[in-house]
């Protein structure tokens, strides 16, 4: 009785992330055909790259930090926490590690181990106020993690040219002190065009103990339970600020990690040039995987690619611009085909429901159970 | 200057007794925000006096303020509109965005003036894509604005290479200079006169003689039109029936549904004009401002916006002080760096001033940690020299996150603000 049901169910959950992509690739292609560019062009110029394995490298390699920033940006999701202050934690976390990491010489794995304790537990510390703010005065989190951001934003950038850059003459930019060579993350793959970070092993290890802790553990469970029924949680013995505070925290720590591949395995400095906005887009990484460690891993290749890929769209004289707002509605597209598909799949439950009612009280009850 | 000065010069106002407080309590809205203008202010000359700094209440700062007040204030004004009608807005930046490249490319087309208006409809647009994604598809709130300032990047860079790229003057971040000026307008025959007042530096006379001139001298004509847009929100949201109904959504959309207001349509029209007030912040920035866009314009001024517009209680006239607060600060910055420190002092007086009260109503508890604090800022400005311009950027943010601290249980948002609506799904 149930199977005919659960397939249709599964059939709408499957064409979701295609038919949204579809609509996408709609809207910007409409968006080409009015500026005047053939979306036919785009399209072949991004396919060409799908088969070259350099572009894969660079793609992974974009994609690392933005898995690591969507993580930690779901964790929070998981209990209906917005944490949209992964930008400031892990940009106070990046000088953090990059100024302590260079003060300290330790053999090199402990020193690369110190470097990643160093940026979890500042991610975790900015991440503390919102907390706070949230558990003790009732502040919405979203509230309080965008004033965070700028505040990081204003604060890094005053400690940074202030307090840690020293000037090295010859340079132009400002950096702050070289880590020595103990704390460098060599890279995996090395080639004169692109690397791949050692850092996708520590963005794999966050996956699995994503999956480990949100899906199969005790406080995973309290956590999906706070995000699901806040109340039915609370009556059945869940402290919801402990969770609110844990929550926080770990999503801190995660986000302190996402700048680790630029500081010890790129750069090995802070400096004005690394990139930055990686916490805003990994909530849309985070949107399009719909929270789930192997979503989110294609989600941010797919904008890891996009981003890759999108460079050679300059080559044919189109503005590779049109990737980033691809990006973004693609992100709108998945939530509202997303938001579609669960009415239509309850409408097909209830509508099977209904139909059993009038076959019969027994029936029912065994599809409503 | 020691912490006993600040103690024995206390500018709290009126007579000290406990039923002081209850008097304050009672007067009407505007006379409470005229009393504590007027403390405000005599605090603000004490502080001028006693630190030298007379580039606190110079014209020239206060008309910086006013100017870097419109887009926040307009941002914020956006933010109402749409948390009124139960809309949570994160996406006015990305609406201030649309506003600013719109603006630009209208003024570079036509004109000043056609570009303040694309600029507006720009905004629309961002408004409008907000309100089908929040308003027909019930995607969260946070979500949609999160895509929204996503879109609206893009799409300001995508425009800026086709439209700029090429284009004397431009390039794929800049945009070439707008055609025309925007005129200003100088109250006629004060100016002078205020001028030598003002230039006197005497106690609370010059302080206001150089806050009318700022606001009277060389005011531009967009910054005149800001102030046209607020107050004509104001009479729209609390003395029309259109307003009535669009706040009414906000607080409860099914009891407004049960009498008969069309909620999903007015729900449109609400966010849709959220999206035109911060596409004129937008446009403030790229024609009267700077008379070019360039990208990162907005500078997260569309989320100084929201946070002023929650520093305002979701209201117009709370709005309006906190945005000419923020303007102040950036604006002091801007003119006269050096002169930033004396706000410190200014703070510490205002703590003082708190204590004080907060003693008359029996909270010592209170009293003393406000002390502490004031004790704390006062230390400050005698032991710093100059504030960096990255700290002051921050003034905004952490103002806002210290109000929501201190005062979350009397901000009051509307009751039904980010919870989702379905047409005929009371409960």
């Amino acid at each position: 009785m149930r199977k005919p049901l659960n397939w249709r169910s599964i059939s709408i959950s499957a064409a979701a992330p295609v038919v949204s992509l579809l609509i996408a690739a709609a809207i910007t292609s409409l968006l080409l055909v009015v500026s005047g560019f053939n979306p036919a062009d785009v399209l072949s110029t991004l396919g060409g790259r799908v088969g070259d394995s350099a572009t894969w490298i660079d793609t992974t390699q974009r994609a690392v930090p933005l898995y690591i920033s969507a993580i930690a940006v779901a964790i929070g999701f998981k209990m209906n926490l917005f944490n949209i202050g992964v930008e400031g934690q892990y940009r106070v976390a990046m000088l953090a590690t990059a100024v302590i990491g260079a003060a300290v010489s330790l053999p090199a794995p402990l020193h690369v181990l110190l470097c990643i304790l160093v940026a979890m537990a500042a991610g975790s510390l900015w991440a503390t106020i919102p907390a706070i703010l949230k558990v003790q005065r009732g502040i919405n989190e979203v509230i309080s993690t965008i004033m965070l951001n700028y505040i990081a934003i204003g604060l890094t950038a005053y400690l940074f040219s202030d307090v840690f850059a020293v000037r090295i003459p010859g340079e132009l930019n400002p950096k702050t002190k070289e880590l020595p060579r103990s704390a460098w993350v060599p890279n995996l793959i090395e080639d004169n065009l692109h690397n791949l970070t050692g850092f996708i092993f520590l963005a794999a290890i966050l996956g699995i103990a994503f999956y480990l802790i949100v899906f199969k553990s005790r406080f995973g469970f309290q956590l999906r339970a706070s995000g699901a029924n806040p109340t039915a949680a609370r009556t059945s013995g869940i402290n919801p600020k402990s969770m609110i505070f844990r929550t926080l925290l770990i999503s801190g720590a995660v986000a302190g990690m996402v700048g680790l591949p630029q500081i010890l395995g790129d750069k090995h400095t802070y400096s004005s040039d690394l990139q930055l906005n990686l916490g805003f887009d990994g909530i849309a990484v985070a949107l399009l995987g719909r929270n789930s460690p192997v979503g989110i891993a294609i989600g941010a290749l797919i904008f890891g690619f996009l981003d890759s890929a999108g460079r050679f769209l300059d080559l044919e004289s189109i503005p590779k611009e049109i990737v980033t707002i691809m990006q973004g509605v693609i992100v709108l597209t998945v939530v509202i085909v997303y938001e579609l598909a669960r009415r239509l799949r309850e409408r097909t439950v209830q509508e099977a429901a209904s139909k059993m009612l009038e076959a019969g009280p027994t029936d029912a009850a065994a599809v409503v159970a | 200057m020691t912490a006993t000065l600040v103690d024995s010069e206390l500018p709290a106002p009126g007579p000290a007794s406990p039923p002081f407080t209850e008097r304050v309590k009672a007067l009407k809205a505007w006379q409470r925000s005229m009393l504590y203008a007027s403390v405000g202010l005599l605090t603000l000359s004490l502080v001028r006096v006693i630190s030298g700094a007379d580039d606190l209440t110079s014209s020239g700062t206060i008309g910086a303020a006013l100017r870097l007040a419109v887009p926040i204030g307009m941002a914020g004004l956006g933010g109402i509109f749409a948390e009124r009608v139960g809309i949570v807005n994160i996406g006015l930046e990305g609406m201030m965005i649309l506003g600013t490249w719109f603006g630009a490319y209208g003024a570079y087309q036509f004109g000043p003036w056609t570009g303040l208006l694309l600029g507006i409809a720009g905004g629309a647009l961002g408004g409008l894509l907000h309100a089908v994604a929040t308003v027909t598809f019930n995607v969260d709130h946070i979500i949609s604005g999160v895509a929204v300032n996503i879109v609206a990047g893009g799409l300001a860079r995508y425009l800026s290479v086709i439209a700029y790229d090429e284009s004397s003057g431009g390039s794929a971040t800049q945009s070439p200079p707008r055609k025309g000026q925007i005129g200003t307008v100088t109250v006629p025959g004060l100016s002078s006169g205020l001028k030598s007042i003002e230039d006197r530096h005497w106690f609370l006379i010059s302080d206001v003689a150089g806050i009318v001139r700022g606001v009277t001298s060389n005011l531009s004509l967009g910054t005149v039109a800001a102030a046209v847009i607020l107050v004509a929100s104001f009479l729209l949201l609390w003395k029309t029936r259109f307003g009535l109904r669009l706040r009414s959504i906000g607080e409860n959309p099914y009891a407004a549904e049960s009498l008969g207001v069309p909620v999903l349509r007015i729900k449109y029209m609400g966010v849709i004009l959220s999206g035109m007030c911060a596409g004129f912040g937008g446009a403030f920035l790229s024609v009267v401002q700077a008379s070019i866009y360039r990208e990162g314009q907005t500078a997260g001024r569309g989320f100084i916006g929201l946070a002023t517009m929650i520093f305002g209680n979701w209201r117009p006239g709370g709005l309006t002080a906190g945005a000419l607060l923020f303007g102040f600060s950036d604006g002091l910055q801007l003119r006269s760096s050096s002169s930033v420190p004396a706000l410190f002092l200014f703070v510490a007086f205002l703590c003082a001033a708190i204590a004080a009260v907060q003693i008359l109503g029996k909270r010592p508890k209170a009293a003393a940690l406000t002390s502490v604090i004031g004790i704390g800022f006062l230390i400050a400005y005698l032991t710093i020299d100059t504030v960096p311009g990255s700290l002051t950027y921050c003034t905004p943010y952490v103002v806002t996150l210290v109000v929501l601290a201190t005062s979350a249980q009397r901000l009051r948002p509307p009751a039904a603000d980010g919870q989702p609506y379905r047409r005929g799904e009371a409960h």
